[in-house]
């Protein structure tokens, strides 16, 4: 039986998706503006985190729209309910880009400290967490999500790493490399703080398919 | 905590047709059981079963054993008054006798033969309090009881099962007559009285069931297809026909 029910979950499946699409997009620019020291894109980014804002109120708000109409039960309920966390965690990410676009205007008039090498492979890793959290979630695809979630120890290595090498070869050694240092070691971790909430929705994501709660379970991902 | 009921391949047939296939299930004493399904799936029909109710219906025959109480209910050591004393029901339209409110509750304890007044006394205000009545008709006990709203005419009822001081509850749609509010102050009042009785109630609502109930139990076409903690069957059903059916993909 087709139910109109089904078509407003679809439209909230797509407003989903079209806020992974706007957080993604935040950590891709965020990390072009590190890069190229672009000012503008930096800016834009902390001006277009209004219309993410937005977009997560309206998804709040038809959430709690289709659970007091609807009172949805099993699969429908998972949904709705899993749809409210993703919305929450897409918004930290999008935040979190601002707060590496903020970093980079700090930055920006400076000369690097050093070549960026670890920071972009660590973008790169958010980039695609958060990407694969966001498609296992439209296909409902639980190896997908599992893959997510076992890809946030690199992302913790990696930060570590970025910690480790500006804390031993340059600050420790060169005081005034601090004001440069710092900025890098925050973006590390912001990315890293990206990839947990990539890792949150694909524990999430598990939930809502096949009821199973991972989060503060490993044991259960085996 | 230990079995009230326990049902062991239970099949029952109005005449040649078979209206429940091969039920097996235990209930806990002291639990709200829901049974949910569509019109027809066979869940009024086993819970009449429980009292015995299909008895009055000619056609009507079971095999199996519904064990109550570790007895079998239709062997011949149940006397079928003593049965309804201990297995009460309530129905889906509130059914006071047309008479007072307070004949309403005394009238079952006077045919069994109860004539001291203080305790028939004690019993009406005490039945009446536990159905969250007494309040609203303590001033007016001798008014007719038809002149009492639906909500207050099915508490009523209820009170007045309770007054026969019964094990076990049936709850045969008791609020489909009755509004929102009405409805909140009988599911109030099920998950109060639940420490004292053990209730089975039939439903269409399911939000009551998922609201009420400890287990529940999934009915279609004769067949119980799903019996579980009310919490996994309502957000975690294992048959894809529970699951249909609650989320009104069902057809």
């Amino acid at each position: 039986m087709d139910r109109h029910f089904d078509d407003e979950l679809k439209e909230l499946q797509q407003d989903v998706l079209k806020m992974g699409i706007m957080a993604e997009e935040a950590i891709v620019d965020s990390i072009q503006a590190l890069e190229k020291k672009n000012k503008n894109l930096a800016l834009k980014i902390i001006a277009d985190d209004r219309k993410v804002d937005e977009w997560e109120l309206r998804i709040e708000e038809k959430c709690v729209d289709l659970l007091a109409l609807h009172q949805p039960m099993a699969i429908d309920l998972r949904f709705i309910t899993t749809a409210m966390k993703l919305n929450g965690e897409l918004e930290r990410i999008a935040d979190l880009s601002v707060d590496i676009a903020q970093r980079v205007l700090q930055l920006a008039d400076k000369p690097l400290l050093k070549p960026l090498i670890d920071i972009p492979k660590l973008s790169k890793i958010a980039q695609e967490m958060v990407r694969q959290s966001i498609e296992a979630f439209v296909h409902r695809d639980i190896a997908l999500a599992k893959k997510v979630i076992f890809s946030d120890a690199q992302a913790d290595e990696l930060r570590n790493r970025v910690q480790e090498e500006l804390i031993n070869d340059y600050m420790s050694k060169d005081m005034t490399t601090v004001p440069r240092a710092v900025p890098l070691l925050l973006i590390a971790r912001h990315l890293e703080r990206i990839c947990d909430h990539a890792t949150n929705i694909a524990e999430d994501v598990i939930y809502m398919v096949g009821a199973k709660v991972v989060k503060h379970h490993p044991e259960e991902l085996k | 905590m230990s079995d009230e009921f326990q049902i062991k391949n239970l099949n029952a047939f109005y005449g040649s047709k078979q209206a429940l296939k091969n039920i097996n299930l235990d209930i806990s004493e002291k639990t709200i059981t829901a049974l949910i399904g569509p019109s027809g799936c066979g869940k009024s029909t086993f819970i009449r079963c429980l009292n015995r109710m299909n008895d009055l219906v000619k056609s009507f025959h079971l095999e199996g054993d519904i064990l109550y109480q570790g007895t079998d209910l239709y062997s011949g050591k149940w006397d079928v008054i003593d049965i309804r004393d201990k297995i009460g029901m309530v129905f889906q339209k509130p059914n006071p006798f047309p008479k007072s409110i307070r004949e309403n509750i005394t009238f079952g304890l006077k045919i069994r033969g109860m004539k001291d007044r203080n305790i028939l006394e004690h019993i009406t205000e005490q039945s009446l309090k536990k159905a969250a009545i007494w309040d609203e008709v303590k001033d007016r006990l001798n008014d007719h009881a038809l002149s009492l709203s639906g909500g207050q005419q099915q508490r009523l009822c209820i009170a007045r099962t309770l007054a026969v001081q019964p094990q076990v509850i049936l709850f045969d749609e008791p609020c489909s007559a009755l509004d929102p509010i009405s409805t909140a102050k009988i599911e109030e009042l099920m998950l109060e009285i639940k420490k004292d009785f053990t209730i089975i109630i039939v439903t269409h609502n399911m939000q009551q069931a998922a609201r009420v109930s400890d287990q529940s139990g999934f009915f279609l076409l004769g067949e119980l297809i799903e019996m579980g903690k009310t919490q996994d069957i309502f957000t975690n059903p294992h048959d894809k026909r529970t699951e249909d059916y609650i989320t009104g993909r069902f057809g």
